[in-house]
């Protein structure tokens, strides 16, 4: 009973159908590109909350077109794409008005804005995905649709990261392919189906089983930045603010972290995947990262850096709480990749207003900053101790389930890993609020913070994400928060889970 | 059966296009109007045997009657026409793109008057080439289109053109030689000529003498390393559009004999297939290497092409001999992939260089002047080359590796793969020149590389682009009528 059984497919071309439009868009159409982008990315929030809204009534959505003999590219509207597809569509509206007022009178914005909608249409494609193959195809249209947003500025610098950027995430690309074209001769199916396709391999071929899960999570551990495949993000720290903001909360790092979700739940299922032991080496490696990524983001003084240090330690919550096999965990790892996304962009909007309004890029000159600008300030205060993990704010939210769930799945070091991460959240967030709020602007400020108006276009979109970040933690638990959707999810993953019996949040 | 008044249309395919070359040669001052007309006629008579070829199954044409072994016959089966399709698919936007690049303000008068009877002729050879059913008709169209393609080489050169032409030319003659040598073997051994008796024959070592004589011969056209020495030369040299025809078309033909031979007398022995095998493996990294270094554009393109021909070969061989009664699609498809593709690229890349006013790639981003939409059409070209989804090129990467996988041969797995880096690795140097904007001196205006020539190219790219997602019906087609089944 489908009454619009292509709306996943209008969702997608609401992003990738405009971006030949914006291409071709004269650039001093400024006011024209405009009300396209916003037209577009407000249709789309409309869309999928409708499709949200037939998917929660049981609608099932599922569009296949054959491509190869018995390959399917294949769309699906299941509960865990509307997470991420309504992150997307939420994100790129708030992010679009941000880029507009960051981008005003800027060189090639007809050329920006073509890719900026590609990027999002390729999360939107990786999000609807219904099995590998079609996963494959969007991940690297994101590669290669965020490679000229990343090096936009055109200079030497820029082209470098671009080549590393490139280097990685391309090889990241490749390796996928390989692992897809494995499940592919292995199980004869690329599908993603809740309890996964790889059961009968387990048995018949363990040893291959466990090798693919190893190619598999080295190509999409890329995007993730997992240790050791991070280095690219840090250095893809050259692109514009809006293009961090978009890279680090929705589009790339989100997108390996989505699919490893994919693979562990609909691939592999969480029962085989722990039967192969598969898990226990995936949970270490999301704990080595997260320490690893907060104890370097400790050392940088180039503001961006340091949040993009952060992002690599914060992303592999979500793979800790995959590994975890715990729903409880499992929960926490879902909203996690809702509440990361809030916090950080908010944080890079912040980090972009700042160097725009007063020149400041490094935590060092951030002195007095607070005074200067404290609309940007507090967004970026909010997001920064939600990040630290302070209740009632969506950072806590998500530890709180993880640790539960570590507790549940009786690995209590995981109480360790959160409380140290934790301790390290702070130590690298406390010191840039200090600053900000309580020390005077000294000589090292650039122009004295000279404060150069920004536009509200710029001025509001961090207070808006600052807003959902508080919305997400305090309402946790009202009916279509990220939370209660997180919970629909993990009763389709863990269909064993007696669900009356998970704790209701606080 | 009603009777419905029929119009042969192998026989029209290979005559239309050989008509505009008469017309066009006698008529020099109307050459560009009855060229692309000939060539829009072929193309119509291709669409209409596409359509008898999905209705009825394989299409025969009996030239005069004769019939087999005797006469010349035609047969137009599913691979077969799929090629044709290519071929006056890829040629008719090329003839778009030879409009503006053979302009009265760009080419002289002896180029205009001579490119459209010499492309016409080169389409009427690679027409009878896909059409013909037997080895002797075979080389008769392969010196046709040697002949025209030699012309096209030289056509508006210099003099580096006209070395390259001679290379090539000398190229061509030995691999024809060859070639002819092996049918005369045949004919001595079978008394026939035709696929039939070939299929039907007896193995013999005068047969497998054949075979390694034509074998030899139509490598040396095709270019498979180390036998391309001719190619980076002839096909960086000569105008955008000769060369996009070149690369995109003419390499193919040899190609295509080569899988309809190798099917139809079975290769003596395992070790050839991965000989063969190894043999693109090296055209994949000498190829590679060479286009790193590669100075110019269109020859960093051209050098693109070897890499390319070497992976079709890889793609031959992915699965060892048992596999090859499968293989030959992946060679099709990649075959399909690159014609469309490398035509499109080798355009982009001629507009890229009318506009700059060179090709030189380490100054591209000196250059205030950016082509955008050309530079545009570039990439997405190399997104079918490097075989990135959803590209043409991509399908028939996936199809290559799933073969060599499910075989168990890993190691046309990796020099697959280690290819992917390469063509990622050299593309990428042109590709963030064009995006980088640090070193010009006077600012530059996006939008103004606009040009209606832009047209034919990235309409070439685009379906190089989406054709993989139609990779599924593509495969069934040219199974029709079952080109290697038992009964051709």
């Amino acid at each position: 009973m489908t009454d619009a059984p292509l709306l996943p497919l209008f969702i997608l071309l609401t992003s990738l159908g405009i971006a030949p439009l914006l291409f071709a868009l004269p650039e001093r159409s400024a006011g024209l590109r405009t009300a396209i982008n916003l037209g577009a990315a407000g249709l789309k929030v409309a869309l999928v909350a409708w499709l949200s809204w037939k998917v929660s009534q049981g609608v099932i959505y599922d569009l296949r077109f054959t491509v190869l003999p018995g390959l399917e590219l294949k769309l699906q509207a299941d509960p865990l794409a509307i997470l991420f597809i309504a992150l997307s569509a939420v994100l790129w509206f708030i992010t679009t008005v941000y880029s507009v007022g960051y981008l005003e009178k800027g060189p090639h914005r007809a050329r920006f804005f073509g890719f900026f909608s590609l990027c999002v249409g390729a999360t939107v494609g990786i999000a609807l995905a219904g099995n590998l193959f079609t996963f494959l195809i969007f991940y690297e249209l994101l590669t290669l649709a965020t490679y000229p947003l990343v090096i936009h500025r055109g200079t030497a610098e820029a082209l470098r990261a671009g080549r590393i950027y490139l280097i990685y995430t391309l090889g990241g690309g490749l390796v996928l392919l390989l692992g897809t074209l494995g499940l592919w001769v292995l199980a004869g199916s690329t599908d993603f189906v809740p309890g996964g396709i790889l059961s009968d391999v387990a048995v018949a071929a363990p040893l291959a089983a466990q090798l693919l899960f190893l190619v598999l999570i080295a190509g999409l551990g890329v995007k993730a930045a997992l240790v050791p495949f991070h280095a690219w993000l840090p250095i893809a720290m050259v692109a514009p603010a809006p293009v961090s903001a978009l890279l680090h909360a929705v589009a790339v790092v989100k997108a390996g972290a989505f699919g490893i979700m994919r693979v562990v739940y609909e691939v592999y299922g969480i029962e085989t995947a722990q039967a192969l032991g598969l898990t226990a080496p995936l949970a270490a490696i999301a704990a080595v990262t997260i320490l690893y990524g907060s104890l370097r983001a400790l050392s940088q003084d180039d503001i961006k850096r340091r949040l993009a240090w952060s992002t690599v330690s914060q992303v592999s919550y979500i793979t800790l709480g995959v590994a975890l096999a715990s729903p409880i965990a499992a929960i926490g790892a879902l909203a996690h990749l809702i509440h990361q996304g809030l916090m950080k962009i908010t944080m890079f909007m912040a980090a972009g207003n700042l160097a725009e309004g007063l020149g400041v890029k490094k935590v060092s000159q951030m002195n007095g900053v607070g005074r200067a600008m404290p609309g940007t300030m507090a967004a970026f205060t909010l997001a920064a101790l939600a990040m630290i993990g302070l209740p009632p704010l969506a950072g806590f939210v998500s530890k709180w389930y993880l640790a539960t769930g570590g507790l549940e799945a009786g690995q209590g070091w995981v109480i360790a890993l959160l409380l140290g991460s934790s301790l390290l959240n702070a130590g690298y967030f406390l010191p840039m609020l200090h600053r900000a709020w309580f020390v005077e602007p000294g000589a090292a400020a650039p122009d004295g913070l000279a404060h150069r108006r920004i536009g509200w276009m710029l001025a509001a979109p961090p207070l808006a994400t600052a807003a959902l970040v508080l919305i997400a933690g305090g309402l946790a638990n009202a009916p279509f928060s990220p939370l209660e959707w997180t919970r629909f999810i993990v009763a389709l993953e863990y269909p064993q889970a007696a669900f009356d019996d998970l704790p209701e949040a606080f | 059966m009603t009777e419905l008044p029929t119009i042969d249309w192998p026989t029209a395919v290979v005559f239309a296009p050989l008509a505009g070359a008469i017309l066009a040669f006698a008529w020099p001052r109307r050459a560009a109007a009855l060229g692309l007309a000939s060539v829009l006629v072929t193309a119509g008579a291709v669409a209409a045997l596409a359509l008898q070829v999905l209705a009825e199954g394989a299409v025969l044409t009996r030239l005069g009657n004769w019939g087999a072994p005797l006469g010349i016959d035609l047969r137009a089966d599913g691979l077969s026409t799929v090629l044709l399709a290519m071929t006056v698919g890829v040629g008719a936007f090329v003839s778009l793109g030879a409009l503006d690049s053979y302009a009265p303000a760009r080419a002289d008068d002896r180029t205009r008057r001579y490119f459209w009877p010499l492309w016409l002729l080169l389409l009427t050879g690679l027409n009878g080439a896909f059409l013909s059913t037997d080895v002797f008709n075979l080389y008769v169209m392969l010196e046709v289109i040697a002949l025209a393609a030699v012309g096209l080489t030289v056509l508006g050169g210099g003099r580096a053109a006209v070395r390259a032409g001679l290379d090539y030319m000398y190229a061509s003659i030995l691999g024809a030689l060859l070639f002819l040598m092996g049918v005369g073997f045949v004919y001595l051994e079978l008394g026939r000529l035709d696929f039939a008796g070939l299929i039907a024959a007896e193995p013999a070592p005068a047969l497998t003498a054949a075979l390694a004589l034509m074998i030899a011969g139509l490598l040396l056209k095709t270019a498979l390393f180390p036998l391309h020495f001719w190619l980076p030369g002839a096909h960086a040299n000569a105008t955008a559009p000769a060369s996009a025809l070149l690369s995109g078309l003419v390499v193919k033909v040899s190609l295509y004999v080569f899988l309809r031979l190798t099917q139809y007398m079975p290769l003596p022995d395992e070790l050839l297939v991965t000989l063969i095998g190894a043999l693109g493996a090296g055209a994949i990294l000498w190829g590679g290497i060479q286009a790193l270094r590669a100075e110019r554009l269109k020859l960093l393109v051209a050098w693109s092409t070897v890499v390319q021909i070497g992976l079709i070969f890889v793609a031959f061989a992915r699965a060892g001999q048992v596999g090859l009664a499968e293989s030959w699609k992946a060679v099709a498809l990649l075959i399909l992939a690159h014609a469309v593709a490398k035509a499109g690229m080798f355009l982009a890349a001629g507009r890229i260089k009318d506009e700059v006013g060179h090709d030189r790639i380490a100054d591209l981003d000196r250059s205030p002047i950016r082509p955008t939409l050309a530079q545009f059409t570039f990439a997405l070209a190399a997104i079918s080359l490097i075989g990135l989804p959803p590209s043409l090129g991509f399908a028939g990467k996936w199809v290559l590796m799933e073969g060599a996988m499910a075989a168990g041969y890993w190691h046309w797995v990796g020099v697959t793969m280690i290819g992917t880096l390469f063509s990622v690795a050299y593309f990428s140097r042109v590709l963030a020149s064009f995006l980088r904007f640090d070193r010009m001196r006077s600012p530059v205006a996006e939008h103004q590389g606009w040009a209606l020539a832009d047209a034919a190219p990235l309409i070439l790219a685009l379906s190089a682009l989406g054709l993989g997602l139609a990779a599924a019906p593509i495969l069934a087609f040219m199974e029709i009528g079952y080109p290697f089944g038992a009964t051709p």
